[in-house]
């Protein structure tokens, strides 16, 4: 299982925090899993919708959407931050 | 060579106290040249904000400016960085954001200072929605590409 993390707008549009995914095979980079993931319904699709705003976290590091997601325990999907 | 600047980095929902903050990194020290520090504030330009509401990552929000602070005390050689982030409600004309750094000379301090903050804006995972005075919901702010910009300018080598 990978826990998959939402914040901001992104985490507003799935409508919830977090979840405990298993994903299925084939699935080896961020950008598999986003295109995966918008297509699990409504509210993905409208989160995801512009996939390349989208910033990825695995592990609690920045990673770029080529970046291979095997070993991730935990997935971070945010808009562009604005803190500061 | 003097012993490696560890940096110390917070990230808490109260205010801070910059005196302090000040106080911790100069106190017993007759080695510092320089402070610089800088604050940013929640602002509300057109008099129809009520409140800032920050949302932050646990846990990564310490470890990315962890790692952005490490990577300032490599390349100046400063005497002391502290970073301090706010998340939650916060209103109009409060505190959000606290840097200082201090050196034996000024360069270091005012370079380090402003590349924290470059760096904090684009990479450190917080996110800013406005809470109207109206009572309605303001939405989300835009990242702005002018920050962006600021982070990418420090990837050339500095100019000595």
């Amino acid at each position: 299982m990978t826990k998959l993390i939402y914040f901001a707008w992104v985490r507003e549009r799935i409508g919830k925090p977090e979840e405990d995914v298993e994903l299925p095979a084939g699935i080896e980079t961020v950008a598999d899993l986003l295109r995966w993931l918008k297509s699990r319904g409504e509210e993905y699709e409208h989160a995801l919708q512009y996939p390349d705003v989208i910033r990825v976290a695995i592990n609690q590091e920045h990673v770029e959407h080529r970046e291979k997601i095997s070993g991730a325990r935990e997935i971070a999907l945010f808009p562009p931050m604005t803190g500061g | 060579m003097p012993s490696p600047v560890v940096p110390v980095v917070r990230i808490q929902a109260q205010d801070f106290d910059i005196a302090a903050e000040i106080a911790r990194l100069t106190a017993g020290r007759a080695d510092i040249g320089a402070v610089v520090s800088f604050f940013g504030l929640c602002r509300d330009e057109q008099g129809t904000l009520s409140a800032l509401e920050l949302e932050h990552y646990p846990g990564m929000a310490e470890a990315e400016i962890a790692r952005i602070a490490t990577e300032a005390v490599q390349r100046w050689p400063l005497q002391g960085l502290t970073a301090i982030h706010r998340h939650g409600k916060i209103a109009p004309g409060e505190n959000i954001v606290l840097v200082v750094a201090t050196s034996a000379h000024r360069q270091a301090a005012f370079e380090a200072a402003n590349f924290l903050m470059d760096y904090l804006k684009s990479r450190a995972p917080f996110w800013k929605k406005e809470h109207r005075a109206d009572g309605s919901e303001g939405g989300w702010v835009d990242a702005k590409e002018t920050d962006d910009k600021a982070a990418r300018r420090w990837k050339q080598p500095p100019s000595e």
